[in-house]
């Protein structure tokens, strides 16, 4: 990926990404953060990662974004909360954005030389190639994320039900 | 320069493709729904009050939308102006967009050059079609809030939650074809079909999948707001749901929206269970009968005729919803739920585990 297109994606990103957090209105929070994770996706194709492009629209755009605009609207929140809930609240995400920009440092020095220099090998990103990984490397992890949603959903059912 | 040209041309055509059907697609749902209850329906235009014999096709391609794009374009005082004014194109975009991934014939041969018929060749096709699908839904939620009207809302807040429902159960619909054909790429899957079954039954999806094709179907219907699945736009409970504060050209692309996605739900039909362009017993270089004769043709024609046939199959789907649209009565809300929910969705986990079994006991 070159310069100009890295820069003319990541700019747009962070200014939307950063909208997110500024706007007033949550419906228009909850849409700019769509737009962050479309454009994202956009990122994705960029780096020959097809299927990570199409899943990301499909779960975060196209179903959990949806779940979020359908609770603001159910529950019809208007503004932000109250200036005493909001101390707290900054708070925890200074700390949270902290934690994550010194992560995003420690990835950054572990990264070997030269990486994303050498070309990609053959059928790279495809749904092949990422299945096989997935199903070979990583086959413990990815059973196991599996069972973790099995249980948030029975959770889900458990404190949905009625009391009989 | 040359490739990008093609695409460029191919892309035109699918979109004008799909809008022309759309247009069509309002005729033949008004005159369908006429000869279904038994009158004539769409059969009058009185241009300048004379005329008088039956118009009725000009009247809903020409009359209807010069009158919906001249009408005024109203904004509720209390609504979020943006949003609305944005609504209807964030519906219209993804709709027409997830066309592109669809074949409509195999390769066209010109000059010694090999143009697949398929504006955009994705690896990912199936998995490209139901992102699109899933971003669907936002034109619906998003009119309906920025409305500022309580059933615009309450058509939106259905929408979002019908579509999520159904597009689990059309998602794993899916996958018992990807399992069945080994790709998600639909020029692959459309290729595959053309196999033919002891040399005669051509392996059309439908044969592997009949399950797969209902569940599919009932969800595609549900994903297209249509009756008996219409519960966002419900007019005898929501006005006209979503976008009952809607006006003029706005309204219309609600409308073509719609029509769009019924073409969509009857081009992936085709496609994936009815053999996509294939003609039974039409190979590259003509026809290979099964009781031995051998009649070929050129090579334009083999096209040609995989292009008709497509075209065929996906007109003759459309028709098909509108029929089940015009003979079913609406569901109730929490009918709707628990069909998606408690009947689809098991359904379709089933026909999954049992098509991955025979496949492995295939093999």
């Amino acid at each position: 990926m070159d310069y100009v297109t890295f820069f003319s994606l990541a700019l747009p990103l962070i200014v939307v990404a950063a909208m997110v957090i500024l706007h007033p209105n949550p419906v228009y929070s909850a849409l700019f953060l769509v737009l962050t994770l479309f454009l994202l996706a956009v990122y994705f194709l960029f780096l020959d990662a097809h299927m990570v492009a199409a899943l990301q629209i499909i779960v975060y755009a196209g179903a959990i974004m949806v779940l979020f605009l359908f609770v603001i609207m159910l529950l019809n929140v208007q503004s932000d909360p109250p200036e005493h809930q909001r101390q707290g609240l900054r708070t925890a995400g200074l700390v949270g954005g902290a934690l994550l920009v010194a992560e995003l440092f420690l990835l950054l020095r572990r990264a070997p030389e030269g990486a994303g220099q050498s070309p990609l090998p053959e059928g790279y990103g495809t749904v092949v190639a990422m299945s096989e990984r997935l199903f070979t490397d990583f086959l413990l992890p990815f059973e196991v994320t599996s069972v973790l949603l099995l249980v948030a959903v029975v959770g889900a059912v458990v404190l949905a039900k009625r009391q009989v | 320069m040359v490739n990008f040209v093609i695409s460029f041309i191919l892309t035109l055509l699918v979109l004008l493709m799909v809008l022309n059907l759309g247009g069509l697609l309002l005729w033949v749902e008004r005159k369908g729904s006429a000869v279904l209850q038994d009158r004539i329906g769409a059969n009058r235009a009185a241009i300048f009050g004379k005329l008088p014999f039956n118009l009725g096709i000009v009247n809903t391609l020409v009359a209807d939308p010069i009158k919906l794009f001249t009408k005024e374009d109203f904004v509720p005082p209390g609504a979020d102006r943006l949003l609305h004014d944005l609504a209807p194109i964030i519906a219209l975009v993804p709709a027409l967009i997830t066309f592109i991934a669809i074949p409509f014939g195999d390769v066209l041969v010109i000059g010694g050059r090999e143009i697949p018929l398929q504006a955009a060749n994705l690896n990912v096709g199936l998995l490209y079609i139901l992102a699109m699908v899933s971003l669907g839904v936002y034109g619906v939620v998003l009119a309906g809030w920025a409305s500022n009207n309580r059933w615009a809302l309450l058509g939106g807040i259905r929408g979002s939650a019908q579509m999520i429902s159904y597009e689990i159960a059309m998602g794993l619909s899916l996958i018992g074809i990807i399992l069945t054909f080994g790709s998600l790429d639909l020029q692959e899957i459309a290729r595959a079909q053309g196999y033919l079954i002891g040399g005669w039954i051509p392996g059309w999806g439908v044969l592997y999948q009949p399950i797969a094709l209902f569940i599919f179907l009932a969800a595609g219907i549900a994903e297209s707001k249509r009756i008996p699945f219409d519960l966002p736009e419900a007019e005898s409970e929501l006005i006209t749901g979503y976008y009952t504060e809607y006006s003029g050209a706005k309204q219309a692309t609600f409308m073509l929206v719609d029509f769009v996605e019924s073409i969509i739900v009857a081009g992936l039909v085709t496609t994936l269970f009815f053999g996509g362009w294939q003609v039974p017993f039409l190979m590259r270089d003509g026809l290979h009968f099964p009781w031995g004769g051998v009649l070929s043709l050129p090579s334009l024609l083999v096209t040609l005729l995989q292009v008709i046939s497509f075209t065929v199959k996906v007109v003759f789907f459309c028709w098909l919803q509108i029929m089940i649209r015009w003979t079913l009565p609406r569901f109730r809300y929490d009918q709707l739920i628990n069909l998606g929910w408690k009947v689809l969705l098991p359904l379709s986990l089933v026909n999954v585990m049992v098509t991955a079994l025979v496949i492995l006991l295939v093999q």
